[in-house]
């Protein structure tokens, strides 16, 4: 999307100046964030910085004191979570939210058949026609053999790539991953890299992740939180050679 | 190479050879018991019609309601006062009239509890429901117009037509009819992909709401529907038993539908009726033992303890697996056989 008069991109998702408090712990503090369609956006940060903070705050888990959200063009700071999904937002949580006693086709039929009418519903009617979906998502993800166990019988990566499969399914215009690689081995984490990277035809990302090779192998920008705050932001290369980046990572890891 | 889906084709069911055990059992009794029993059985099914609505509440949506009985006896006194001040007892007119007592006063209380701009806590709709139920209570005791704490009377009996039911056994059958009714659109409800989004909502409410669902509306509707079947099994009790009282609509009621419900087993649709069938049979029984009668809701308090602590689901979890409890949503047999398809002919199809 551009802006017809200037040709500059015109940013899908825009935070400015969003505060977050907890008790006297300011785990936001004034963070400005802005994502342009179909882009990787990288957030990087030590533990405690404020990351899965800030993705929440995007998402609705919960609200911002402070500061404005804009999304694709709508204010969205107050704005619940079912209604922000609606909008085209999706997020993985930091801890796996599958649903753990449903099997694992059904987990992704419930994330496919959210946005239909409830009368829809109590028919059963869309089941069939979204049963092809289901099974190519599935095998996409490799999940097609496991398709009726329980999703709590997964592994913990299997786990990752079902949140994963499940939020795609929806089609959401920004999908907000947090950490989507935690407890993957490597050849896991270069799979959920191949099977990312095609969604940016329809999708844009902002991924939280403290493995860096992943990410600057998948984004095009990154920006770096630290206490609340953004400490830097930018492509991987300025990340790279940013002295502010290289004193916070040298001086406390 | 594994074909999905076959675990689960393959599986044993148990759950429809419970489900033709139980029928044909009801289908027996007025059968092979007499009047003074079919009687007792009827009463047992309008209560399970109430246990079961607790269970679509709490065992299916999370929501802990305490005041289930505030809706049947609601209805209960609503056809009373037809058939007492209007004189009106025919079946087909007392059945919706009851049916949307239930269904207004729960959807008005479910709109009040669960459609605030705040999400609410379990606590809050427990709280909430149980006062609900209690301040009924109180009210009815007090109202004169409508026979105070004595409850009111009902002399006619219901009547199809030109023909009074008297209770026995076509009483009986009647009722059971009823009660295969709410079954069935029970068992559709919670078996369709809305019944799916129920499931969802038990294990992480806030999940769903990420999806995009609006949670609290499909509570507000499970809640509507149980509140209309449990009026109609108010609406009926009260010709049934010919009486209501301030008690059908209060707080020992409503705690009756929560025990049926845990006792025989939430989450299926099943346990709710095999524990008000366990529970009224033990009650029957050991109020025929004079010595134990004032014992009986400590007797009753120590069951339960047991039960939800060795057996938090109930009955049925003796009877039925997690797996087959939890169960498959929609249109099952077609999608099951798909399953196997892009795996077998390997020709995958499905784009
Ligand atoms: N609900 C909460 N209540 C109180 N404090 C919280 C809450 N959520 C987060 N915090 C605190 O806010 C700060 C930022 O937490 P956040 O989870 O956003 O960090 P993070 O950058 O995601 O870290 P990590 O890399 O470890 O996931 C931390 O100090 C955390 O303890
Ligand atoms: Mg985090």
């Amino acid at each position: 999307m551009r802006n017809r008069t200037t040709g500059v991109p015109v940013a899908l998702l825009e935070v400015s100046g969003v505060a977050k408090t907890f008790g006297a712990l300011r785990a936001l503090d004034g963070v400005d964030l802005s994502v342009v369609s179909n882009s990787f956006h990288g957030l990087i940060g030590p533990n405690g910085s404020g990351k899965s903070t800030l993705l929440k705050a995007i998402a609705g888990d919960h609200f911002a004191d402070n500061g404005r959200i804009r999304f694709d063009g709508r204010d969205i700071t107050t704005m619940r979570p079912a209604r922000r999904s609606r909008l085209g937002l999706s997020l993985k949580f930091q801890i796996t939210a599958v649903l753990p006693e449903l099997c694992v086709y059904d987990n992704v039929l419930l994330a496919l058949q959210a946005h239909q009418s409830i009368w829809g519903l109590l028919r059963s009617n869309s089941r069939r026609a979204l049963h092809g979906e289901i099974s190519e998502t599935l095998d996409r993800f490799q999940l097609l053999d496991r398709a009726d166990d329980l999703a709590g019988e997964l592994s913990h990566g299997q786990q990752q790539w079902l949140e994963i499969a499940m939020a795609l399914t929806q089609r959401p215009k920004l999908l907000l991953l947090d950490e989507p690689t935690g407890g993957m081995s490597p050849e896991e984490r270069r799979a959920t890299g191949e099977l990312l990277a095609p969604i940016r035809a329809h999708c844009a990302m902002v991924i939280v992740e403290h493995d860096l090779d992943f990410i600057k192998e998948i984004c095009d920008r990154l920006t770096v939180m630290d206490n609340g705050r953004i400490l830097d932001d930018g492509t991987v290369e300025e990340i790279e050679r940013s002295a502010k980046v290289q004193e916070v990572y040298t001086t406390r890891v | 190479m594994a074909l999905p889906g076959t675990p689960l084709r393959k599986r044993r069911k148990i759950m429809p050879i419970l489900e033709v055990g139980v029928l044909v059992a009801l289908l027996l009794v007025p059968l092979v018991t007499n009047d003074f029993h079919t009687i007792i059985a009827s009463r047992m099914l309008l209560l399970a019609i109430l246990a079961i609505s607790f269970d679509l509440c709490w065992g299916y949506s999370g929501i802990m309601t305490f005041g289930q009985a505030l809706f049947f006896g609601m209805a209960g006194y609503v056809s009373a006062l037809l058939a007492n001040k209007a004189g009106f007892v025919q079946i087909w007119g007392i059945v919706p009239v009851s049916m949307a007592v239930g269904l207004v006063s729960a959807f008005l209380i479910g709109w009040f509890l669960l459609l605030g701009r705040r999400t609410p806590t379990i606590i809050f709709v427990a709280l909430g429901t149980l006062t609900a139920s209690y301040a009924a209570e109180r009210l009815v005791a007090g109202w004169q117009w409508i026979g105070a704490a004595n409850g009111i009377s009902v002399w006619d009996f219901l009547k199809v037509g030109p023909y009074e039911i008297e209770p026995g056994p076509t009483f009986y059958y009647i009722i059971l009819g009823f009660l295969i009714a709410c079954y069935v659109a029970s068992r559709w409800i919670v078996r369709s992909q809305f019944g799916l989004v129920l499931a969802g909502m038990r294990q992480n409410e806030e999940r769903l709401a990420f999806f995009g669902y609006r949670v609290q509306r499909f509570k507000a509707l499970v809640f509507s529907f149980a509140g209309m079947i449990t009026g109609l099994a108010g609406g009926l009790y009260a010709f049934h038993e010919g009486f209501i009282g301030p008690g059908n609509l209060g707080i020992v009621q409503s705690t009756y539908a929560v025990l049926y419900g845990l006792f025989g087993g939430v989450g299926t649709l099943l346990g709710p009726v095999l524990g008000v069938g366990a529970i009224e049979m033990i009650a029957f029984n050991l109020s025929d033992i004079d010595e134990l009668k004032p014992y009986w809701p400590v007797v009753l308090g120590a069951i339960m303890l047991v039960v939800v602590t060795y057996r938090p689901t109930g009955i049925m979890g003796f009877l039925v697996s997690t797996r087959e409890r939890i169960g498959t949503f929609g249109l099952i047999r077609d999608a099951g056989q798909d399953h196997a398809k892009p795996d077998d002919g390997g020709s995958g199809g499905t784009a």
